[in-house]
């Protein structure tokens, strides 16, 4: 069992935790045309990567999204931040 | 001769006296014996049979690397199989027998197989029953293999303890190494635990019996231990380091005495320090089966810990300077010992009924028992299991740990430090966390591996009676991966994982082709390095704990009024009132139709969506058009998910300009709350929408019927129930309580659902019983729920949809084509699949008076020789409104074949019904307003 921190609650046992999304993904907007490939880009496409990853979990506890990173061969937990800071820094 | 109990040595209480069974004998032992040593001690050498041929066998080692000594054993009537008996400690009154064995493991009738030998060998099932098939040989073969037999009986209070906990520094193994590790971290102020699996602490300190650091090993232990524990480290023997985990996580399991369930330590450690030795590795010759032939470590054990002497006349094979403390001790011990070069010439044991010596080239030595060793392999299991590295080491013929997994270290033998002296300045640096000096090893080995085309039978895994054939005869046939080997021939498979196997095997591999050892590599290491009881995984988590029901507010009303609780999506509540299942849901259904009924909604799904984005949220999430709903009103539709298949459907209600309550299914309340909370903080601004579950602390009572209203009317709510039109909500008050009363129904009759404070319910359910009684009101249960809705072509999410079911293949196409603003999955209902022609749809079927009911699940076929399945019933009960059996099901084309006969098939049995609109009862909807 991994040891995840939340960043509201600390570090707390893997089985609280939920995998959510990965981050940088975006809804096409379904008000316009979308193709079919771009779709089923969005709902299926997951990069699934060998190393360095990011990812959004939900704190199941406290139910607070954030984005953790980590490696995905090590399993060394390299930090969090909450979803709100991460939009943060990805709109600077 | 074999085993004899020398007068003094060793850590047994010889004052007392312990009488135990084996195969039908009485024997005795002592307090610190274990099956094992207590069996050598009183001279038996046979204790079990192989697992294929049925060969005797004798304990190799003395500890966790024995692969030969399993029991079923017996105390007190609780009976556990596959007890090794080297690591069991005998208990009084112990009945053990040898598995695999009939009747006894000296006079085992299978014996005679081992003289078919010759066409048994790896590989032997999977090409000889083939023909006609596998299956058919399959149930003697079974019977033949495997070990101990499982007596059926459940162990009273055979449960594990399962306990969490952490510390500094977790040191693995209380040998030389671990002790004076254990000792450092504590005296500097580290949280310590030092496990270790024996009872008495010291490792492999009694085989030579030599001074440590000037003490006898006893007093020197002793010494340890009181340091450790006075400077506040924890030991925990008769623990085993099973398994290291993620970040730190090490299994242990804690032995609590025989037919007692082990104890579960989940020990998350900042720092592991793996001191957990190194075994003997036999030699590979021919017949090193043979009892008498054993691990020189093991006889040096047996006779440290247990005062047990092997043999009287012993062969000593080692190529390796372990051997020379260990040939001291047995010779102090009274024992004869030759001493011999294992690489002097080709080596066989020799034996008639008794092992009767050892062929070395030309020479024949003569002895009653043979100890081998083959060199040291330190024991690096907890090392892999944390993704650390090994290192082949040429010099000690060994692989030694290599580059470290973090917060990992190794010291002493496990190390591949076999010296005493440098072991511990080794260990008590890695416990500060210091590099150690190195010191040059005075360990001397002469590399001999199983030297392939040897004659004779040459054993590489006695436990699954793998020979270096066998090897042989996988390496011809490409099987030359180590992970190929271990499938093909089950090399290192068997119970004991191959402790003693995996080298021995690995090098004939590489000797056969000619490969460097290091090149062919290990195979993979994996927790538990001992068996464990899958008990200990187990532990609490049984019957309820498993996954706890949810209660009902009511359950006790519930009972009282004669209610069978079942469970239903968790949570467990009254199918029905009333002894006889068939007659109550007839009553409850008649009731509800022809005067009034109640049921329990609490666990409805009510979620609160607040806060000012909350409209625009809601009309994102559902598939239907929420926006334009006015506070005070309610809607039903669905909630896809981004793939258009349906999440769920259900109510939505509009409390206020910024606030809905969202009653969703029962069993989905909390996939929606995580899809809605999902939504909320990824993509939307969590700061001005707020998602809060309600649903256990609103208890529902629905009245439905004919005489609902009047018996809401006899309640002092404060609503005005003239005005009150259907799919509208109400605020009013019950006993000075907030109350909500909704009109909507999963009736088809006019129903008011009320909500309130859990803790007011029992008060409501009684002013609603007394209300209703002169209006022949009836308790209704889930089971009558679900016909009166099936009644009406009501949907049940998951019963009646499946997970390819859109909400136009149910009839609800409207916001598909007309809905202008984006909500989850609305592309997806354009996709190729979402337009195909042939979609299920959901159709009704009916049948005539006096027929029976379909079966659930029967699937509607098409005519002709070859039929096909176009849709299955998904819903199936007998109507005791219409008098008939009604059904829901999906159909492919269904909306295109109203009136359309269909045929039915279920297990064989055909039947015929008539394709109809889902609705059945009253579709005007006439009677929600009656």
């Amino acid at each position: 069992m991994q040891l995840f921190p939340c960043p509201f609650c600390g570090l707390r046992n893997e089985r609280e935790f939920h995998y959510m999304a990965e981050p940088g993904k975006f809804r096409p907007d379904t008000s316009s045309q979308i193709s079919a490939e771009d779709w089923a880009a969005y709902l299926y496409d997951t990069r699934n990567e060998k190393g360095r990853v990011r990812e959004i979990w939900m704190h199941q506890t406290c139910r607070e999204l954030f984005v953790m990173e980590r490696d995905s061969v090590t399993m060394n937990v390299l930090g969090s931040t909450s979803l709100r800071a991460s939009a943060g820094e990805a709109a600077e | 001769m074999s085993g004899t109990r020398i007068s003094k040595g060793g850590l047994i209480d010889r004052s007392t006296l312990l009488r135990f069974r084996f195969d039908g004998r009485d024997f005795t032992g002592h307090p610190g014996d274990t099956l094992a040593s207590a069996l050598l001690a009183s001279g038996v050498r046979v204790m079990g049979r192989s697992f294929k041929y049925h060969r005797p066998r004798g304990v190799w080692g003395a500890w966790f690397d024995d692969p030969n000594a399993v029991f079923n054993v017996t105390l007190k009537g609780d009976e556990l199989p596959n007890c090794p008996a080297t690591t069991t400690p005998l208990v009084d009154g112990m009945e053990a027998r040898a598995v695999n064995a009939w009747p006894n493991a000296e006079s085992d009738i299978k014996g005679g197989l081992d003289l078919f030998h010759r066409w048994l060998g790896a590989g032997f099932y999977y090409k000889t029953f083939m023909w006609p098939d596998w299956h058919l040989f399959e149930p003697s073969i079974r019977k033949m293999a495997g070990l101990g037999a499982v007596d059926g009986k459940v162990i009273e209070g055979y449960v594990a303890d399962q306990l969490h906990d952490h510390c500094d520094l977790l040191v693995a193994g209380g040998g030389a190494a671990g002790l004076a590790a254990a000792r450092a971290a504590a005296e500097a102020g580290q949280a310590v635990v030092l496990v270790d699996d024996h009872a008495t602490l010291g490792g492999g300190l009694y085989q030579g019996d030599e001074p440590v650091e000037g003490e006898e090993p006893r007093q020197w232990v002793a010494t340890q231990e009181a340091a450790i524990r006075a400077a506040g480290g924890r030991i925990l023997s008769s623990t085993t380091v099973y398994g290291i985990y993620d970040h730190g996580l090490a299994a242990l399991a804690e032995d609590r005495g025989f037919a007692r369930a082990p104890r579960l330590w989940r020990m998350r450690a900042r720092r592991i320090l793996m001191a957990t030795g190194a075994m003997d590795r036999p030699i590979t010759f021919a017949d090193n089966d043979r009892p008498g032939v054993m691990s020189l470590q093991g006889a040096a054990e047996f006779l440290g810990r247990y005062g047990v002497l092997v043999g009287r006349k012993i062969a000593v094979l080692s190529n390796n300077s372990q051997s020379t403390p260990i040939v001291a001790h047995l010779r102090a011990a009274g024992a004869e010992v030759i001493e011999a070069d294992p690489d002097e010439g080709t080596l066989r044991a020799l034996d008639g009924k008794r092992l009767s010596g050892v062929q070395i080239g030309g020479r024949k030595i003569d002895c009653d028992t043979i100890l081998a060793s083959g060199g040291l392999t330190p024991t690096v299991h907890l090392w892999r299991h944390a993704g650390g590295k090994l290192d082949w080491s040429a010099e000690k013929a060994a692989f030694v740990p290599g580059a470290a997994p973090q917060g990992m270290v190794a010291a002493g033998a496990a190390n591949g430090t076999f010296d005493l002296d440098p072991a511990l300045a080794e260990a008590r640096a890695a416990a500060l966390g210091n590099a150690p000096e190195t010191v040059a090893t005075g360990y001397r080995i002469k590399p001999l591996w199983p030297q392939p085309g040897a004659k004779g039978r040459q054993w590489i895994d006695f436990q699954h009676d793998v020979t270096l054939k066998d090897v042989e005869l996988a390496a011809r046939e490409n099987y030359v991966s180590v992970e190929h080997l271990k499938r093909y021939t089950t090399l290192g498979m068997a119970a004991d994982q191959g402790k003693t196997s995996n080298m021995a095997g690995l090098a004939a591999m590489a000797a056969i082709q000619g490969r460097p050892i290091p090149e062919v590599g290990t195979t993979t290491f994996r927790p538990p390095f001992v068996p464990v009881p899958m008990e200990l995984y187990h532990g609490t988590r049984r019957g309820q704990l498993v996954n706890p029901l949810k209660r009902l507010e009511l359950e006790a009303q519930h009972r009282q009024a004669g209610g069978a609780m079942c469970e239903y999506g968790g949570w467990l509540r009254p199918g029905w009132y009333g002894p006889d299942q068939e007659t109550a849901i007839r009553a409850e259904v008649l009731a509800a139709r022809q005067a009034a009924g109640v049921f329990d909604g609490s666990p409805l799904g009510k979620i609160e969506v607040m806060g000012p984005d909350a409209a625009a949220f809601v009309n994102f999430i559902y598939y239907n058009t929420i926006s334009t709903l006015r506070p005070g009103h309610i809607r039903y539709g669905f909630m896809l998910r981004e793939n258009g298949l349906i999440l769920d459907d259900g109510v939505v209600a509009r409390l206020g300009p910024d606030r809905f309550l969202i009653s969703c299914s029962s069993s989905h309340v909390a996939s929606v709350e995580l899809m809605l909370e999902s939504w909320r903080q990824d993509g939307n601004d969590p700061d001005r929408i707020f998602v809060h579950d309600t649903t256990p602390h609103w208890a529902t009572l629905t009245l439905t019927g004919p005489k609902a209203q009047q018996i809401v009317a006899a309640l002092d709510t404060g609503v005005d129930l003239d005005d009150f039109p259907h799919m509208t909500l109400r605020e009013g008050q019950f006993d000075g309580a907030p109350l909500r009363i909704a009109r909507v129904s999963f009736t088809g009759d006019a129903s008011y659902e009320l909500s309130l404070r859990a803790g007011k319910a029992g008060a409501l359910w009684q002013a609603i019983m007394a209300a209703g009684a002169p209006h022949d009101l009836r308790p209704v249960g889930v089971e009558a729920l679900s016909v009166l809705r099936a009644e009406k072509g009501f949907i049940m999410v998951g019963k009646d949809t499946d997970g390819e079911t859109m909400p136009h293949d149910l009839g609800f196409g409207v916001p598909r084509q007309k809905k202008k603003a984006a909500f989850v999955g609305d592309r997806a209902l354009h996709s190729d699949t979402a337009n195909a022609p042939d979609r299920r749809q959901l159709v009704g079927l009916t049948l005539p008076e006096g027929a029976l009911p379909l079966a659930t699940g029967a699937h509607i076929v098409t005519t002709g020789p070859k039929p096909r399945s176009i849709g299955f019933v998904t819903s199936s009960y007998f109507s005791p409104t219409l008098n008939r059996p009604i059904a829901l099901a999906l159909l492919e084309h269904g909306s295109e074949r109203m009136g359309e006969r269909v045929t039915l098939r279920h297990m064989g049995q055909t039947a015929t019904a008539t394709v109809s609109a889902p609705c059945a009862l009253d579709p005007e909807g006439e009677r929600l307003n009656a």
